[in-house]
């Protein structure tokens, strides 16, 4: 067996599994806060990747510019599906709830297609191109400055939640939405904060995975992938997106580079096929308490 | 004016056909579905055997989805199912289609029974992810078993036959495919009336207090699990001798997608509503389709945005009647024999 090609596919599956776990972490914020699936995950991600694309090449404003715009741009959107469309669904049942996340998924899809056409896109390179390497090992600069400015993003999340008072609201609210309300706490305001917050950590990674891998109306299938990371790693934990996110990414590379590409989705979701039958509710999900 | 509905025995009240009306006007209904075929052109026949394809599988996932509460997104992944077994049976046996396509439906049931079997322990979105988990695991078997599947390439079968007619055509396609979905569609509204279809309700409704009913729970999510893929199955088959050639890419995720939409259109737990919806969903892009073809000779560049059109479309259908309808078009449906029984006395 070839370490170092192992070492160099693991090391890039891990860096892919920092972006996964990021996404995971603005699926699991929204899942928190609403109690919403968010199927529509990958297409707010596309939609941010093509809006980067709008501004970074067709306004030919400078990637660095273009980059917080195209985010701010997702994150917009996200609060706009939350106000618009997810809003007058509350209460109703949660099968429901998915399919109007679907149905938003393909209205985003179908707008990406009226606005940039079917054909696929290459983002402008804005990552820095010097070969990084770890020792011995190289790892594509797109996939290591990629994993670096997501897990930027990702700590300074992780640090906002912890001790920051939107942090704090956003967890009471999780808890418990009646206590949460009777204390001040503008549960409504939550939600969408929720909402724009999720979105702007997917509309990040999505820039970031669209910058690596070239973007298409089909970007949004990524979204099964995260499906696949907050599962395993449990709906409601940011814990369990985050190891999840890093496995989900890593075992996908190497089924991938071991096996051949059409064994990535069958790997992981075997793993999701595996731990839904041992512990439904994920590795660190809360197993919920029925009362008639 | 009919006023109520006096019942005064537990028969009247499970009795499908309550009115003398109800049977004339769906002897009429039969009436137009028989004529049809020999009155319209090619296209509409065509059309015809889609909407009947797709009113069996929908009817399926209804009984699954709107009637036991249980949500799947491997629909398409089943009716794959039914459509290899007819494809693999016709190729290497040669039996009849009747033989094969209820063997197709058996094969799906097995294989709705196998993915159903994580229902007890998960349920609700979990259940969905198993589900979409099973729709990628058959989409890897059908790409990937090729001494069987005949991998990407597919297979391609011969038409169906019995007694030595041969279905070539989609004029005879059609005396297999409508009959069988009215068939069918009968047979799913006899199984609510019965304890089985009604032990599915009260699962839908809740699940716990079902159990402490005395309904097995596992017993009856399985039974669902093996009545709506062997809708699906079914329905698989047709399309495999619809089509007469299929392939993996014939039965992607967005189908799976497609028939939930077409239930929820059409109004969940309400056999009415499925075939509404299957109907619905199928006929709007081909309506799309036509208006492009009118529009394009004023606007050239009109096909190219068809198809994003029919996902704008396709989503806000599914949005706009899950905020603003969520009991579909059946409710539309009744909404508008309410307005005609009681006109004009209502104003």
């Amino acid at each position: 067996m070839d370490w170092v090609f192992f070492g160099e596919i693991s090391l890039a599956g891990l860096a892919m599994g920092g972006l996964y776990a990021l996404i995971a972490l603005g699926f699991v914020i929204i899942y928190k806060a609403t109690r919403v699936i968010n199927f529509a995950i990958g297409e707010i991600m596309m939609f941010a990747a093509y809006l980067f694309l709008a501004f970074a090449g067709g306004m030919e404003l400078s990637p660095w510019i273009a980059l917080p715009l195209a985010v701010i741009g997702g994150s917009i959107l996200g609060g706009v599906i939350e106000k618009t469309m997810i809003r007058p669904m509350l209460g109703e049942s949660p099968i429901s709830v998915v399919m109007v996340t679907i149905g938003i998924g393909s209205i985003l899809v179908g707008l990406v297609e009226f606005i940039w056409t079917a054909d696929p896109q290459l983002l402008p390179s804005f990552l820095p191109r010097e070969p990084v390497f770890i020792g011995p090992l190289y790892l594509a600069p797109k996939i290591a400055y990629g994993f670096l400015i997501g897990s930027a993003l990702l700590i300074a999340y992780l640090l906002y939640f912890r001790f920051s008072r939107g942090g704090v609201a956003l967890r009471a609210t999780a808890s418990d939405q009646a206590a949460a309300y009777s204390m001040g706490i503008n549960v409504r305001r939550v939600f969408n904060m929720a909402w724009v917050f999720g979105s702007l950590a997917a509309s990040l990674a999505g820039v970031l995975v669209a910058a690596t891998g070239g973007l298409s109306p089909q970007f949004g299938i990524i979204g099964l992938s995260v499906l696949v990371v907050v599962i395993v790693g449990g709906l409601d934990s940011i814990l369990g997106a985050l190891v999840a996110g890093v496995f989900i990414g890593w075992l996908e590379t190497v089924a991938g580079a071991y096996l051949g590409g059409e064994y990535r989705m069958p790997a992981t979701f075997l793993v999701l096929a595996v731990i839904l039958v041992i512990r439904p509710y994920g590795l660190f999900g809360t197993h919920e308490i029925e009362r008639v | 004016m009919r006023i109520g509905d006096a019942k005064q025995s537990y028969e009247a009240d499970e009795a499908i056909w309550t009115s003398q009306t109800q049977k004339l006007w769906l002897g009429f209904f039969l009436l137009i579905l028989t004529v049809f075929p020999f009155a319209v052109d090619s296209y509409l026949l065509y059309l015809g055997c889609l909407v009947g394809i797709a009113v069996i599988s929908t009817t399926g996932l209804n009984i699954l989805t709107g009637f036991t509460g249980l949500i799947s997104l491997g629909q398409a992944g089943f009716m794959g199912v039914g459509a290899y077994t007819v494809a693999w049976l016709s190729i290497n046996t040669g039996l009849p289609f009747p033989v094969t396509l209820v063997l197709a439906g058996l094969m799906a049931a097995a294989v709705g029974i196998l993915v159903g079997l994580p229902s007890l322990r998960v349920k609700g979105l979990y259940l969905a992810i198993a589900t979409l988990a099973a729709s990628v695991f058959l989409h890897f078997i059908f790409a990937e078993w090729e001494s069987v599947t005949g991998g990407m390439g597919g297979l391609s079968l011969e038409p169906a036959h019995l007694f030595g007619l041969t279905f070539q055509s989609d004029f005879m396609m059609y005396f297999i495919i409508v009959p069988l979905a009215v068939l069918m569609v009968l047979a799913a509204r006899n199984v609510f009336r019965t304890r089985i279809g009604r032990a599915f309700i009260a699962i839908r409704d809740r699940d716990i207090s079902a159990e402490i009913l005395g309904i097995n729970l596992l017993r009856y999510k399985l039974m669902s699990f093996a009545l709506s893929s062997f809708y699906a199955g079914v329905a698989g088959g047709l399309f495999a001798y619809f089509y007469r050639v299929v392939t993996p890419e014939s039965f992607p995720l967005s189908m799976s997608i497609f028939y939930l939409a077409a239930v929820i259109v059409g109004g969940m737990g309400n056999l009415l509503g499925g075939i509404l919806g299957a109907a619905f969903m199928t006929l709007v892009p081909e309506a799309l389709k036509l208006l492009t073809a009118a529009l394009t000779p004023f606007y050239p560049s009109a096909p190219v945005f068809m198809s994003p059109m029919l996902e704008i479309i396709f989503g806000a259908l599914i949005v706009g009647f899950l905020i603003f309808e969520p009991h579909g078009l059946a409710e539309i449906w009744h909404r508008i024999r309410r307005f005609f029984r009681l006109w004009p006395f209502r104003n």
